[in-house]
Parts: structure tokens; sequence; C-alpha cells
């Protein structure tokens, strides 16, 4: 009997306490299986299905290990998502993979210190100017209420030191003229052929028609300050260290 | 009232007329009607209702909407016979409505084996009729037929094992006597078939297997056994020539997807247009798009059948834009290569010889590192119809311009029923599941397009532009109105001759089928399936 077969055991009486046991083999033939028969719909990093992150723990309709099994087995009704003809262990290789995915995510804290962490980043960094967390600071930038779940400390420090080394998608800001002139720039938060949604820097959510535009375009560089040579080394630790402590609202 | 005039008002509207093959044949003469998924056997997705105008479509408004209790992608086309609608609710649920209203008349709700695993939704496109029958294939590979005036099932065979991996999604076609379908499950391993059915009984009269086995020509094209799981599947319907008495089927990639070690040669019929004898299943000639494919470039798109001059003489031909981003004209009595152009970026090929045979891109295969290739894995286009335009005289294509994946080969394993891919392709755009958000992707990441092509040279003619990509279906009207949509949520019309934007409206989801037309009482409707409802538009009144 395999550590993961005694963990589905457990499941079913304790099902947080079966959760982070798994092998590396178990993880290895879960990530075949993931690639053999999850990924077409749910991408190379389980994000492509809208509302589920599967490489960060984000379910629509499953929190334990135990749901996913299930659901992986029985499919959901009525959604794309059929039943597999797994076999309990196989799925549950699969949910070992997928809670790999979203632990290598995160990563380590660092060797910082996240008290100080949050000091520098509600003072002198200046950081909720831009950001938010757990509803204090600007709507404007990414908000960092989970992003310790989301990105790692590598990542988190290369944002701080190049906010131009990798802006995703979702967090592009775009410049946009109106016909009468006003200037505006903001996160860009949805677009179509005929139309533009942002949230400005007042925070203000606002759609144009493109025909109202003279000009609409990329803001190619991140809006974010580097803070190389403005904070200290250990600073930079401090702060991700914070960073990576927040892991959004507990969940009832 | 003497009885001869009663019985005249009979004839004329209340006993409705059986839907004979001879109807289905000359559908352009019924333009009320839309008795095949894409409109006639010649697949051209072309109405020839004219009350709809360039100058009047802005007047259109919504008739009527049905709501869908499934939450999967909406993708079938409906059928339109005499004021009856019928169309499929995801998975398997036929319903008949009134078309003219959407008020429901009966459903047929069918579960599907719990075996059934489609790769990429459990989808159904539409069905086929025949007579007072509707046929329907299901996901787990079953055909039934049903009486369209209650829903009844009448007989229901089994065409392939959906545990194997077999599935079918695409509407039946209909030629004579015979109901013909295909088999998907080309992410799976299985050996595709096309087949035909006694639309009578449900018995089996012919089999074409989309792989030739031991000792029959092709064969040689595959190595080992890896035939006998090379893909090679069935999922959109085919066209057909009554006076060729020629059926046309797009063939699916080989398997596995993304790694042709297992299986070297050509892989034919994979990736190919066959032409088979409609009565007996025999290959009359085959043409094969991609060679040898590593893309998942499946030439599964529908066969549109023109009769043009072509190059300076009377020919019939058929139209093809290609998953791999190459459009072709074929010979369709003989199956010559008569011209191919790409109509979106292409890099996996440098282009095509003069039999119309890619020449491969050096390095230009997937590996473990990962190969950056154009078209991306759900191609320049894909199942979604493309229309032709007899009045315009120009080919419409639902494509995705520059549009790229970065392929990624990996180790395939064979075991019957489960995924058999060997590797796996990433892109900044969504695939077949299409949730993936494209919100914010740039211009130059890819774009959805509807692009209008001159089929004499292949070039472009003009390109409506979306932000997002575009899994829409095209419709042309006689009066040389365009429909289609797209991921945005939008269902619009297009100036045919110009794409000028004429008329959209907000569907509130995408827009994942193809547009269709029919009109009662003089009124004519266009509907589309969108997001999880089906919708139809009229002129206001």
């Amino acid at each position: 009997m395999s550590d993961l077969r005694f963990c589905i055991l457990l499941l079913a009486a304790s099902p947080l306490l079966a959760q982070q046991h798994y092998s590396a083999a178990d993880i290895e033939n879960g990530s075949r299986l993931y690639r053999a028969n999850c990924f077409i719909c749910h991408g190379p990093d389980g994000n492509y299905v809208t509302g589920v992150d599967l490489g960060h723990n984000k379910f629509r309709r499953a929190s334990t290990d135990a749901d996913l099994i299930h659901i992986i087995l029985t499919g959901i009704p009525g959604t794309a998502m059929p039943p597999h003809k797994f076999s309990e262990y196989q799925a549950a290789t699969v949910v070992a993979y997928l809670r790999s995915m979203a632990a290598s995510a995160q990563s380590t804290a660092g060797s910082g210190d996240p008290t100080r962490g949050k000091a520098l980043f509600d003072g002198k960094g200046g950081c909720t100017g831009c950001h938010r967390i757990l509803g204090n600071g600007s709507r404007l930038g990414p908000d960092l209420s989970e992003i310790g779940s989301l990105r790692r400390a590598a990542d988190l420090e290369i944002s701080i030191l190049d906010p131009n080394e990798e802006i995703l998608p979702e967090n592009r800001f775009v410049r946009v003229v109106t016909k009468d002139g006003a200037e505006l720039t903001g996160r860009l938060l949805n677009e179509d052929m005929l139309s533009v949604q942002i949230l400005d820097a007042k925070e203000r959510l606002l759609s144009f028609s493109r025909s109202d535009l003279r000009e609409f375009s990329f803001v190619d560089r991140s809006p974010m300050p580097s803070y190389r040579g403005k904070l200290s080394s250990q600073e930079v630790s401090d702060l991700v260290s914070y960073l990576i402590s927040l892991k959004g609202v507990d969940k009832p | 009232m003497t009885a001869r005039v009663l019985l005249l008002v009979l004839a004329a509207g209340v006993l409705p007329a059986q839907v004979t093959f001879n109807r289905i044949l000359n559908a352009n003469q019924e333009p009320q009607n839309w008795l095949t998924y894409s409109g006639t056997v010649l697949s051209q997705r072309h109405s020839m209702l004219t009350q709809i105008t360039p100058d009047n479509v802005k007047n259109l408004e919504l008739q009527w909407a049905f709501q869908a209790r499934s939450l999967e992608k909406f993708e079938a086309t409906p059928l339109v016979v005499d004021g009856i609608m019928y169309t499929v609710q995801a998975p398997n649920d036929v319903i008949a409505l009134e078309a003219a209203t959407g008020r429901v008349f009966w459903t047929y709700s069918y579960t599907p084996s719990t075996d059934a695993r489609p790769c990429c939704g459990r989808v159904n496109r539409g069905v086929a009729v025949l007579g007072d029958r509707l046929y329907m294939a299901t996901i787990d590979a079953h055909l039934i037929a049903l009486d369209a005036k209650n829903g009844r099932p009448i007989w229901n065979v089994q065409v392939a094992k959906a545990a194997a991996g077999y599935a079918m999604t695409h509407a039946p076609l209909v030629i004579k006597d015979k109901v013909i379908v295909g088999t998907a499950g080309g992410e799976y391993g299985i050996r595709g078939f096309i087949a035909a059915y006694d639309a009578r009984t449900g018995k089996e009269l012919w089999r074409f297997y989309t792989i030739p086995g031991p000792g029959e020509p092709g064969h040689e094209t595959w190595s080992g056994d890896s035939w006998m799981h090379g893909g090679a599947s069935v999922w959109m319907t085919g066209s057909y020539d009554s006076d060729l008495n020629l059926t046309y089927w797009g063939i699916g990639n080989p398997g596995p997807d993304w790694n042709g070690d297992p299986r070297p040669g050509d892989n034919l019929y994979s990736n190919s247009v066959v032409a088979l004898d409609a009565d007996t299943g025999k290959l009359k000639w085959y043409f094969q798009f991609s060679p040898h494919d590593e893309f998942d470039y499946d030439s599964v798109q529908v066969p549109v059948l023109v009769d043009m001059t072509f190059q300076g003489r009377p020919r019939k031909v058929m139209l093809w834009a290609n998953r791999n981003g190459y459009f072709y004209v074929l010979d369709r009595t003989s199956g010559q290569f008569l011209l191919g152009k790409p109509f979106v970026k292409v890099t996996w090929a440098t282009g095509l010889d003069e039999r119309g045979r890619p020449m491969r891109a050096p390095k230009m295969v997937p590996n473990a590192e990962g190969t950056l290739i154009f078209p991306g894995n759900q191609g320049g286009t894909n199942w979604y119809s493309p229309s032709y335009s007899p009045h315009t005289g120009l080919f419409y294509i639902p494509s995705w311009v520059n549009y790229s994946s970065t392929y990624f080969k990996l180790k395939p394993e064979f075991s019957e029923g489960q995924r058999y891919g060997g590797g796996m392709p990433k892109s900044t755009i969504g695939g077949m599941g299409g949730g993936r958000r494209t919100l914010n992707t740039k211009e130059e990441e890819g774009y959805g397009a509807v692009r209008a092509l001159d089929p004499q040279s292949g070039d472009l003619k003009w390109e409506f532009k979306m932000v997002d990509v575009t899994d829409a279906g095209i419709l042309t009207t006689a009066s040389d109105v365009l429909f289609s949509g797209g991921r945005e949520g939008y269902f619009f019309a297009l100036d045919a001759r110009n794409g000028t934007l004429l008329w959209k409206a907000r569907v509130g989801g995408p827009v994942a089928s193809g547009p269709m037309s029919y009109s009662i009482n003089g009124q004519q409707y266009v509907a589309v399936s969108a997001g999880n409802s089906l919708f139809s538009f009229a002129l206001r009144q």
C-alpha cells in the first residue's frame, strides 16, 4: 500500500489531515495523467477555464482533496467537465499534481521579516499608492491580498527591482485620448472590437466606445517604479517576506 | 365549402410534406427552410432569402430566445422544416420549437453513457432530417433516429465503442436513403471511420476506414501497428455532389497528435479530404493537406462545393481554408490541386509544391524545449463553417490571424480509451475550451477576423477584425448580408461586398456556432446559438 492509498483512507475521516502527503512518484504519475487528460480544456497551467485556476488551488466547487477526487471521477453534469475512468488512486495522483503546482507557485518565504516588510509597504515604499491589500490602498495596480498564493518569492523580488521584466496581460495599462482631447491612463479591464473598459487613476470604472477615442495604445512600460537602489537588500527581503505571507481572505 | 376545397387546403398547409431526399437535394428552391447542417448538400452556408438587405439590416430585432439547460458550448446549427425548428441542447437533447416564437413542442432527452469522453466539450452540432424522422449522432457514439412529430426514438444503434475513446459530435449527412456519420476520438488513439446507415432500419450499409488496413493502398504510410490507433477522426459534416454521386469528408489529425515518432510516413488519410462513392463508400480520390502532421491540424473543415469558371474554364471545384493556414482550390471530380496559398501567417511550411504538398520548414517540429509555430494549435481556422456567396463570388473564412503556439513534445503511451497526444501546445490564446481570457491580448499576439478571399487567386479582398478570436461560423445571403460573431459576444452583420459593419447585437456569450436563416409567412429570420442560448432575429415590423 502506497502512502497515497493510506491518505485516501484517511480522507474520509479527516480530509485536511490527508493533504500534503504526496510522494514525488505520485506527483509524477499525476502530471502524466494531467498532461494526457486535462490540459486541452484546463490548459498547461490549469487556468484556461474561467473561474478555475488549478495551479493555484482555485476551484469553483471543491476545496478538499476528496472533493477534487470526486469531481475528477464523476464529472460535473451540465458542464464540459466529464467523468473519468480513473481508479481512485489515479485521481488522487492528479490531485497530488495540482497541489504540487500550487505549492511550487508559493515557495518559501525568504529571509526577511514580514512585520518590517508591512511597515515598508504601508510607509516608506509608498506601495499603497497603487496596490491594495485586504481593502486598504489603491485599486489601480494589482490587488496583492493573495499574492503569496499566486507568485513565488523570486518573481516578487524581480517585480520589485525590475517591474518591466514581466507585465502580466491582465495588468497592462493603456492610454486613451478621447475625441474632445481628454487624456487618460488606466488599467485595461476589458475590450472588444467596439469598446474599451478601464479603471482610471481616480479609480473610476470607465467604458469608451472606440469611435469616441482618438487614440488607444498600450503603455509598454510598467507604471511601477524600480526599487533598485531605493531599498536595501534587507528591505527588499522584508518586503518579499510580507508579500509571501499574504494568502487572501480565509474561506468560511 | 366543398370537400375538394378542403382537400386542397389540407394539401397546401395542414398536412406537412415529407422531407424527401429530392427536397434536400434542391434545398435552395425552398429557402424558407434550412434542411441540412450547412443549408444544402453543397455546404455553402448561403441563404437565398433576400428580405434582409444591407440597407435594412439595421432594423433587425430579437424575436425570441431559447435558453438551454446546459452550461456546455452551444455549437448546434438548427434545422427548420415548414415552420418547425429542430436543435440540440448539449450534450444530446433534441428539441423541437415553433420557429416563429421559440415555443417548445417537445424535448427528447438522451443520457449518454458515462463512458463518453469527447476530447473538447460534450457538444453537438445538430441533427439531420429525412422523411418524418430526425437523426442525431451522440457523444457516446450512438446514432439515433427520432420521430420528428413527437421526439420518440425509433432506433438507436452503437456506431463505435465510447469506452475506447470514440465519440460523435457532428450533424449527420443524409444521402438518398442513407444516414452518414464519422467518428471523433483523434486524441484517444482510435481508428477513425465513416459509415452509412439505412435511414429506415439503422442497419450499417457500408464503412470506410480513414486509416487503410493491411493490404489496402495507403497502409504503407503507417509503420508497425501505429495504424490501429492512428486517430484520423471525423467530426464535421461532409458534403455531396449528386452529379458525381460523391460524398466528401474532411479527416482529422493523426495520433498521437504532437509526436510523429511512433508513426513514420504520411499517415493517410489523416488531414485529408476523401471523396467516397455515396452508394458503396468506396474511395474515389483523396487529397492530403498535411502529411505526417505534428501540429493537430485536423482537416475536418466543411467541404464547400462550388461550380464556377476557374482559370478560364467551367469547373466543379471545392474551396477549403484549412486549419494548417493554407487556402486550397481542388477539382472535386478528380481531386486535382488547382490553387494553394496561405490565408494567415504560416511558418511550419515554406510553401506548397506543384501538386499541393507542403514543403516542410527545417526544424519546425515540436521538441522538448518548445518550438514556436504559426498557425498555433487551433489553426488559422478550425471547424467553424466558412461561407461562399455565388452573388459576390467571395469565400469567407472565420480566421485566427497572427496566432501561434509553442509546441512541446512528450512521450506518448497508448492505452485504450486514454488520451494519446504525445505533446503539449502552449499559447497566449485559449484553445477549444475557449474559457481562457484573451482579454488584454495585443493585436500582434493574434486576433480573430472574418476574412474574404477571392477564390480565383486566394487574394485577401477584405478583413473584418475583432479583438478576440472567433469560433463562429459564417452565413451569407443572396442579398449580400454576411452574419457571424466571435468570442466577444457580438452577433453581427457585415456587408458581404466590403466587410462594413452594418448591425450588431450583444448576445452576452461567445458565438460558437454557424448562423442560419429561414422564413415564415414571408418574414425572414436569422438564428444563431451563442453562450448557452439560441436567438432568432427578424426585421422590426
